[in-house]
């Protein structure tokens, strides 16, 4: 497995989960976790030894997986899915799909270790489309939080939501974004930065190296608004026009395909309500061997890759 | 050809009733459930009457006279589930739901119609007394799962019933649901397969064989009986001497008969979705008396 966390500063959102899970369980009865053999993988060893009764762990079965978290819902628990990104989203689209958006079942699910993070495991193990896949699907939530802080809160408020809510749980260190004060809102973006020549929009992973290209492009004399936008759906729309009509152009930047994630929502928008030129930085395509960290900076989603992109949109902008 | 809908019996079977009265009461509401269901889909020029029609009794039986559940609190926790697994029953379960009260039978007559809560494939949202919304093959039985385990946890007397097809359990998720259901030993489920032996283009066995279907749900842990999936006495005898085995979930293989028992209908294949002629709806009606 690849060590994705190496440096200290750097944290694993799921130890963020597994915080909020156990907290969450105690403070409602109703909350169950249903997994597919991955107890380990998902953080849930300390879950299972509090609430031995509650962890439903069906084996390695993704549909049944969210078959019987629809099941529970049905039978008045709080189902929260964990289960890794690649496989719940694809083996079990269809139940996500019929038994949950469908049916909307009060279900989380949280997709482990999606992206690039399985690294060297390859494509099989890369879940890159799973935004994709969902966003096609009326009436789920979907979130991808920047942080620990944010991983926790959003699984909060997913709790709170009237329907099936979606959320990324990465396992590639990310610094801390968010101060404890912080407020998740489904449905609401974040403006971390301030400036008028460019937005940059971006999730998960993504955030920090926003900020930090935001950060040089000041440094070179372009002004960045930086939005943190974790939830892709219900997407704050608002934000995204403001973006477009303010400062004129958009980088969008994910931890994902270009196609079908958090820049094609976005564009969505954009393309109606208010032309500018866009970036949509993201995998173009299945990824070659790496490490996480190394498959990151290939796909030039590194800070560098971010002010790359946004000159290159800014001079689009002022031709 | 008739112009009025049957009007079907409304309510529980009174479970104090002696058997034979109770079985006496099943059969006129199996016959009227039928004969709505034959009239909805030739009002609606849609359906699948083959798969309707051999289910009709066991969910007659389950409906009316088996499970826990109440139209007026249709969400009780408590309440037993009933999980349509094929999904394309809809026409069977609406009228049935609409015989045990859950809403009123005059709305069958909306059936497939534009903007109809009664969809080709049922949708719990809109119709009361649906516990899950089923359509694709294979999504049912682990729904039930989880609600039977949701039971266990709750130590709810609450008991969880699947209907699934034949031809559906060539779809591998219910394996896995089998799988898990029988890991778990959860006696408080129950599934019941209506082993007419026909898919939609063929049999079964010649499609993608199913058999020894008792000897491979018994290596998966769960207790297994067989009946006459058109005897309403065996049926209701079953039903209320759950479970087979203390400790297994109950694996129910119901022989039944596609179509059944209109003789042009029965065993024929390509009843699967044919929707019945004027002629034909008559001579059905006829049939059922």
């Amino acid at each position: 497995m690849t060590a994705v966390t190496k440096n200290v500063e750097l944290m694993d959102c799921r130890d963020a989960f597994a915080t909020a899970i156990e907290e969450l369980a105690a403070e409602d009865e109703r909350v169950v976790v249903v997994c597919s053999d991955s107890v380990g993988s998902s953080k849930l060893v300390g879950f299972k030894e509090r609430f031995p009764h509650r962890l439903v762990n069906v084996g390695i079965a993704e549909q049944t997986l969210v078959g019987v978290a629809a099941g529970l819902a049905n039978g008045g628990k709080r189902p929260v899915v964990s289960a890794a990104s690649c496989f719940v989203t694809a083996r079990g689209l269809e139940q996500i799909k019929v038994d949950l958006a469908y049916t909307n079942a009060k279900v989380v699910i949280c997709g482990m270790s999606p992206g690039v993070a399985y690294g060297e495991l390859g494509p099989t193990h890369h879940s890159l489309e799973d935004i994709a896949w969902l966003r096609a699907i009326d009436n789920i939530a979907i979130v991808v939080p920047a942080d620990p802080v944010e991983t926790g809160q959003s699984l909060r408020s997913a709790l709170a939501h009237d329907g099936p809510v979606f959320i990324r749980v990465s396992r590639m260190g990310v610094p801390r974004v968010y101060a404890d004060h912080y407020e998740f809102q489904l449905g609401k973006a974040v403006r971390l930065t301030d400036g008028d020549d460019a937005t940059i929009i971006a999730n998960g992973t993504m955030v920090s190296r926003a900020v930090e290209a935001a950060r040089a492009l000041r440094e070179r004399g372009i002004g960045c608004r930086v939005v943190s936008m974790p939830t892709v759906r219900p997407l704050d729309v608002d934000e995204i026009v403001s973006a477009a009509a303010e400062t004129g152009a958009i980088v969008t930047v994910e931890e994902h395909s270009v196609r079908g994630g958090l820049g094609g929502a976005v564009a969505e928008i954009v393309v109606g309500r208010c032309p500018v030129p866009m970036e949509i930085m993201g995998f173009a395509g299945f990824a070659p061997t790496g490490s996480a960290e190394w498959l990151l900076s290939h796909a030039g989603l590194t800070s560098a890759g971010i002010v790359d992109s946004t000159m290159e949109v800014v001079g689009r902008k002022e031709k | 050809m008739s112009t009025s809908a049957t009007v079907l019996p409304v309510g529980r079977v009174d479970p104090t009733l002696p058997r034979a009265q109770r079985l006496a009461l099943l059969a006129v509401a199996a016959a009227a459930i039928r004969r709505r269901e034959l009239e909805m889909v030739y009002r609606a020029h849609l359906g699948h009457v083959g798969g309707d029609m051999s289910a009709a009794d066991i969910v007659t039986v389950l409906l009316l006279a088996v499970l826990e559940i109440d139209p007026v609190m249709p969400r009780s926790p408590d309440r037993d589930r009933f999980v349509m697994s094929k999904g394309h029953g809809s026409a069977l379960l609406y009228a049935a739901l609409a015989a045990r009260g859950f809403f009123d039978q005059r709305l069958l007559t909306e059936y497939l119609a534009p903007l109809s809560p009664l969809n080709g494939h049922p949708d719990a949202k809109k119709v009361a007394g649906v516990e899950a919304n089923t359509g694709p093959l294979g999504h049912g039985l682990p729904i039930a799962v989880g609600m039977a385990i949701a039971a266990h946890m709750a130590e709810s007397p609450s008991r969880t019933f699947c209907l699934v097809g034949d031809g559906e359990l060539q779809e591998g998720s219910n394996w896995e649901a089998l799988m898990a259901g029988g890991h778990r030993a959860l006696h408080n489920l129950t599934v019941i397969v209506d082993r007419n032996g026909l898919q939609q283009g063929a049999g079964t066995e010649e499609t993608s064989r199913l058999e020894p279907l008792a000897d491979k749900s018994r290596a998966f842990g769960w207790a297994v009986a067989e009946v006459d999936g058109h005897d309403l006495g065996a049926l209701l005898d079953l039903f209320e001497n759950l479970p087979l085995e203390s400790g297994k979930p109950n694996f129910v293989i119901a022989r039944t008969h596609k179509g059944y028992p209109i003789s042009f209908m029965r065993d024929r294949v390509e009843w699967h979705h044919k929707v019945p002629s004027a002629e034909q709806l008559q001579a059905a009606l006829e049939e059922l008396g």
